[in-house]
């Protein structure tokens, strides 16, 4: 009897025992690598500031077909060179509607916006604050709708070369051997192609008449060519970073675990290895974008990227430049659109910076 | 050294014959070309136009007759210039764009350098705050968009310079520094990381130990180490300030080769097009050898591959 009572003493306290532990484990939470890096990020003002701002930027580009903003295409010849002005421009003129806004270009939800956009304001928009063009057209409205395309261009074509360089550069990693050498040679002779050129000829080529309209009758507009093409460009210094990481990452355990119960390779690079590294993808993400959103600027203002009737922002600074003279500076139409290429840029250099010291494991836990 | 120059070498011709090639079959494969233009031609005209250009013969001879003269550095003639060599075009332009780059180089280092070296040495202060800022600024606005508000400001508000032109000094700094500008933001940070973790090493607490001014310290010890970033970004550099060049000559008017480029990719002059693809590869390629070669006699522990 003692004997019993004894053992259930010992049997309780040991289960107590496990209970406080058990108590105490559930108390302690483990930070995950992105909680983690998120923390520190949020202590990072610059950085914050940034990444609210680029969010603010982003929705109102989303949104722009909702805003009350002029119609970016209505030409007025009353209202040519415009200085920024706060006096209410006219109201808009419903049967020129479908031209002024290049309604037939839209997709279906931005006409959905602008339909609502319609029966929420009416006739009424925003004054040209910022100033009108050449063509009496609504420089303020035209930013809008040049953020589309520029931040379209950024993101899509980013998107494009993380594909293309993590899938490269992790294949090559994980093979390693003389493929790894031979993909790695294709790398460096391909750092050494001027790719201006190569993206002019392609440009050029791309907008010769009878390839564009066959291109147009698949449905492949020049901004998507754009996309692929510039894309296909930046993956480069991406699969060289991804190939590091996974070289040094293969021989862990985890790998040596998922190939024991017969993991394809397909799948040990792509479920177990690719997210590994995809701290590295981020930061270079962030910084391949602002370099992608130059590249378009810098092709639309050479006049070989975004064409008209679209706008992006490059193409904007450059119609702001080419209407330069000394005998009257309008300085809006390139002050605007530099300012909020340059701004958006700025914020994305900074969110860039500010996330590689978030996820830079030698700074973890300070 | 000289294996590392001759396995380089033959990278060289390889990528060179690689992209030579491609750009060769886009050219020639894709549709329309110097004779399809608003103006007809006589045919007799065309045929004899077509003759001299090597056009009439099939593909792949002429494939194998512009590497045959590629080998005697003879480019052909221009599609849209025919009075004028691929040649000439390129020896009248590269010297223009070649000093301008140079400058915007020279630029770009000189203030990147001293910017960087201040503020690592004044770190977290007053100057280095507002070096880094206007160092992240600079490398956030585009060239071009630098280069319009500086010409409105400094040739039109403020007369300073000649708008556009070539010839005078007075013509060269606008562009070289607008040309310069986002690569001096960058050597600026790229010197300050560099020196600040070289001015955390043992041996410049020994340097300052021995009694030595910190203008010694920094401009003879740690100033070597800092250095080493920023020449593996002078490859990226060159090859960035080729590109932007384009912009850049375009906006002051300047007769170089990326104009040249331009108004050959803008009229379909693909002869030329090919030869300012086989300058840009060339020099691009000559410039990240250089600087691996130049990697190695300022860290001499750094194997060449």
């Amino acid at each position: 009897m003692n004997r019993t009572t004894g053992n259930r003493t010992k049997g309780e306290h040991e289960l107590e025992r496990y209970a406080a532990l058990w108590e105490e484990a559930r108390a302690i939470r483990g930070t995950s690598l992105g909680r983690d890096a998120w923390r520190r990020l949020r202590r990072q003002r610059a950085a914050m500031a940034s990444l609210v701002a680029l969010c603010v930027v982003t929705v109102l580009a989303l949104i722009t077909p909702l805003l009350p903003l002029q119609p970016p295409r209505r030409v007025d010849s009353d209202r040519i060179f415009m200085p920024p002005t706060f006096s209410r421009p006219a109201a808009l003129d419903l049967d020129k509607l479908d031209a002024d806004f290049g309604r037939k270009d839209l997709d279906l939800v931005s006409r959905a916006l602008l339909d609502a956009r319609l029966a929420l304001f009416g006739g009424w928009s925003l004054p040209s604050i910022c100033g009108t063009d050449e063509l009496g057209r609504d420089l303020f409205s035209r930013l809008f709708w040049g953020a589309r395309v520029s931040l379209a261009v950024g993101v899509v074509a980013t998107l494009v070369s993380l594909v293309i360089g993590v899938s490269y550069g992790a294949t090559a990693g994980y093979l390693g051997g003389r493929i790894d050498n031979f993909m790695m040679r294709l790398v460096d002779i391909l750092y050494s192609v001027p790719f201006i050129c190569v993206v002019i000829l392609l440009v050029s080529i791309l907008s010769e008449d009878s390839i564009r309209t066959w291109l147009e009758s698949w449905h492949i507009d020049r901004i998507t060519i754009f996309y692929l093409v510039v894309g296909a460009i930046y993956w480069l210094t991406m699969s060289r970073v991804v190939r590091g990481q996974i070289i040094s990452l293969k021989n862990e355990q985890f790998v040596e675990a998922a190939r024991t119960i017969g993991a394809s390779q397909r799948r040990i690079i792509f479920f177990h290895l690719v997210p590994n590294v995809l701290s590295v993808v981020i930061v270079y993400l962030t910084l391949t974008i602002p370099s992608v959103m130059l590249f378009e600027a810098f092709l639309s203002f050479l006049g070989l990227g975004v064409q008209a009737p679209d706008v992006s922002w490059g193409l904007l600074v450059n119609q702001g430049f080419n209407v330069i003279t000394p005998i009257k500076i309008y300085w809006w139409l390139v002050v605007f659109p530099g300012l909020a290429l340059a701004l958006t840029l700025y914020a994305l250099n900074f969110l860039g910076d500010g996330l590689r010291d978030a996820l830079d494991p030698r700074l973890k836990n300070r | 050294m000289i294996a590392f120059l001759l396995r380089r070498f033959m990278w060289f011709v390889i990528t060179v014959w690689a992209v030579q090639s491609l750009s060769f079959f886009l050219v020639r494969l894709a549709p329309g070309g110097p004779f399809t233009q608003e103006r007809n031609v006589p045919l007799h005209v065309e045929l004899a136009q077509r003759a001299k250009l090597n056009l009439d013969v099939p593909l792949y001879e002429q494939y194998f007759g512009y590497f045959g003269k590629l080998f005697r550095f003879d480019l052909g003639i221009s599609d849209r210039q025919p009075d004028f060599t691929v040649n000439e075009i390129i020896a009248a332009g590269f010297p223009v764009s070649a000093s301008l780059g140079v400058l915007a180089l020279l630029f770009a280092v000189a203030l990147g350098l001293a910017a960087g070296i201040v503020s690592a040495v004044f770190r977290g202060r007053g100057w280095d705050v507002s070096i880094m800022a206007a160092a992240t600024l600079g490398i956030a606005v585009p060239s071009f968009v630098v280069a319009s508000v500086v010409i409105i400001l400094f040739v039109f508000v403020w007369p300073l310079f000649p708008a556009a032109g070539w010839g005078e000094p007075a013509n060269l700094v606008l562009p070289a520094f607008c040309l310069g500008a986002p690569y001096a933001a960058y050597i600026a940070r790229l010197s300050r990381t560099g020196m600040l973790e070289v001015l955390s090493q043992d041996y410049i607490r020994t340097a300052y130990a021995k009694g030595l001014s910190t203008r010694a310290v920094v401009l003879r010890h740690a100033l070597r180490g800092a250095l080493l970033p920023v020449f593996s970004f002078l490859g990226p550099a060159v090859a960035g300030i080729l590109t932007g060049s384009l912009v850049i000559e375009k906006i002051f008017a300047i007769p170089g080769l990326g104009v040249h480029l331009l108004n050959a990719a803008l009229q379909r002059d693909f002869t030329l097009m090919l030869g300012m693809v086989l300058v840009y590869t060339t020099v691009l390629y000559s410039m990240n050898t250089l600087v691996d070669l130049s990697y190695r006699i300022l860290d001499p522990r750094v194997e060449l591959t």
